[in-house]
């Protein structure tokens, strides 16, 4: 494990902000894509990968991710750091992450505001934490470390949520704001999380996104979700990343993208994957909606000139 | 170490997620008063499921040989009392195939233990370092006085497996969608696990075969593997077993071992 990812010492390191790549559309990596992604050719817009997949020591991932990476920006997503639980985070897996950001030199980073790892168990799932002054400081100190390793900016994510702590003390994007002001961290602002949370929790997705900093974010998810019923047997919201982008979410983004500007957008599309030509199509639109929004501003660029 | 002040949550939320004994935790609720079971089951959910998954993903000819909600009823047991350690999940299951050696419905599967031990020896060779296997020139080059004293040095994806019953043919024969034929599940198999090129490989290894690749694997000099390979098996073939190890990938380089 450890022959591929030498140490590097922080301070060696020069700190790297990440290329921009503007207002472009990218998608979930999956291997079985690959023959149709490699077929079609270097196309504008960029692929997520999940950073766990690709921290084996060599073999197929590898040769896989350098592939995709030869010809198109790589956003590295990164699942299992746990960064919102109590923990101290785990050394190595930070050290393993670190290694991936060097090798691969991804215009985008991000990690999730969730936990995963409990004392020597791993859920796999991105659990949720209580909104509170004493978590918000773990929280910090966490991410401290995480973009001292990176020597870059890190992007926050927020959960969908399905319960609320009795102990939150903060709103989401209050707890968020300072997130941010405190460590310098950008934010990944996954506007089917927003509906999906705004919908289980009992307040409007409209009012969260104008109480969130969105001049820190750095890229927008959009996925498809399901749904349940909760104990009153009322809608319950659940993020399976299975499906297309509800239409509901698309109109959401469409206010995102008028207040913030164009930012890198990914279509998460993780289990019931569709064919190549599905998910490109899903991106399609959402670049769309970036470039409609791209040539509107410097139409208005104009105007004011 | 007890969690820091105000930051109990995890200790809280985590027992019941695998736990289906256990009631949803109280420090969670939802919104207005109404309440969280549903919704924690969301996440006990995810976790169980997910975790299925990934067995599911890393021993697909096991689950193809029991049927699907056999593989997920046993998996579901493995997962409850054996959760991840590591957060890569690639990394997970490695006491999967002693557990269904002492699982009670598949007793009458013996080899179905040997056929997980195969697959999860694939996913270490998959993920095993990158290095360019030894060029067979490099042993024709090796003068003959030398060659007992011959040391190789092995692939890091490089392993061997051996099995009272057919796991390799089994193995072979549910990998993929093909048609399985009747197979006699009595002859005892050796596995040879390499990967080359690109591609992860099993191979049966003849008899004698998996004695030699396990004493080279392992360091010792060729002329001592031969000598245990023949104990083990009178008919065992040196040169084509050692010519189908290097043509399989199984070593880096060899060293003509100054004896230390």
């Amino acid at each position: 494990m450890s022959t591929v990812f030498k140490p590097v010492p922080p301070a060696a390191m020069p700190l790297r902000f990440a290329t921009p790549i503007g207002g472009v559309a990218g998608t979930s990596f999956k291997p079985e894509h690959l023959p149709a992604i490699l077929e079609g050719g270097p196309r504008r817009g960029f692929f997520e990968v999940h950073a766990e997949n690709y921290m084996g020591a060599g073999g197929p991932p590898h040769r896989t991710l350098e592939t995709i990476r030869r010809d198109h920006p790589l956003s590295l997503h990164g699942v299992c750091m746990s960064i919102g639980g109590p923990r101290p985070l785990d050394k190595a897996h930070l050290a393993r992450f670190r290694g991936l950001v060097a090798r691969y030199q991804p215009a985008l980073v991000s990690e999730h505001l969730a936990w995963s790892t409990h004392e020597t168990s791993f859920f796999n799932d991105l659990l949720p934490l209580p909104y509170t002054q004493a978590t918000l400081a773990c929280v910090c100190d966490h991410i401290d470390q995480v973009q001292e390793a990176i020597r870059r900016p890190l992007l926050l994510e927020n959960p969908s949520t399905y319960v609320a702590f009795r102990e939150s003390s903060m709103r989401e994007t209050e707890f968020i704001r300072a997130i941010a002001e405190r460590t310098g961290c950008g934010l990944l602002l996954d506007v089917n999380n927003v509906f999906v949370s705004a919908s289980n929790q009992g307040y409007s997705a409209l009012d969260y996104l104008a109480d969130f900093p969105l001049s820190r974010v750095g890229e927008i998810h959009l996925a498809g979700h399901a749904e349940q019923a909760d104990d009153e047997g009322d809608l319950l919201l659940i993020d399976s990343h299975d499906g297309p982008v509800a239409d509901a979410v698309w109109k959401l983004y469409e206010v995102v993208i008028r207040r913030r500007g164009a930012v890198p957008t990914l279509i998460e599309w993780d289990s019931r994957i569709p064919d190549w030509p599905v998910l490109q199509a899903e991106a399609a639109a959402a670049q769309a909606i970036l470039d409609r929004h791209q040539s509107t501003a410097m139409a208005g660029d104009r105007h004011a000139a | 170490m007890l969690p820091e002040s105000g930051l109990s949550f995890a200790a809280s939320f985590a027992p019941a997620l695998l736990d289906p004994a256990r009631s949803t935790p109280d420090i969670v609720t939802g919104p207005s008063g109404k309440a969280a079971n549903r919704r924690y089951d969301v996440y006990r959910n995810n976790v169980t499921v997910s975790l299925i998954d990934a067995l599911a993903a890393i021993y697909p000819a096991v689950q193809r040989i029991t049927g699907t909600d056999f593989f997920r009823a046993m998996a579901r047991f493995h997962v409850r009392s054996n959760p991840p350690t590591s957060p890569l999940l690639f990394e997970y299951g490695r006491d999967f195939p002693e557990f269904i050696a002492q699982y009670e419905h598949a007793r009458e599967m013996p080899w179905l233990a040997d056929v997980a031990r195969i697959e999860r020896a694939w996913l270490d060779a998959y993920h095993a370092a990158d290095a360019v296997p030894l060029s067979p020139a490099r042993l024709s080059a090796v003068t003959p006085d030398r060659l007992a004293d011959l040391v190789f040095i092995p692939h890091p994806a490089a392993r061997c497996l051996r099995s009272q019953y057919a796991a390799v043919t089994i193995f072979a024969a549910n990998r993929d969608g093909a048609p399985v034929m009747r197979i006699d599940a009595s002859t005892p198999e050796d596995a040879l696990i390499t990967r080359g090129e690109f591609d992860v490989t099993v191979r049966r290894l003849p008899p004698g075969g998996a004695v030699f690749a396990d004493s080279l694997i392992s360091g010792r000099p060729l002329g001592e593997a031969a000598a245990l390979a023949l104990e083990a098996a009178s008919e065992f073939d040196i040169a084509a077993n050692i010519a189908g190890l290097i043509e399989a990938g199984a070593f880096t380089s060899l060293s003509c071992g100054d004896p230390s």
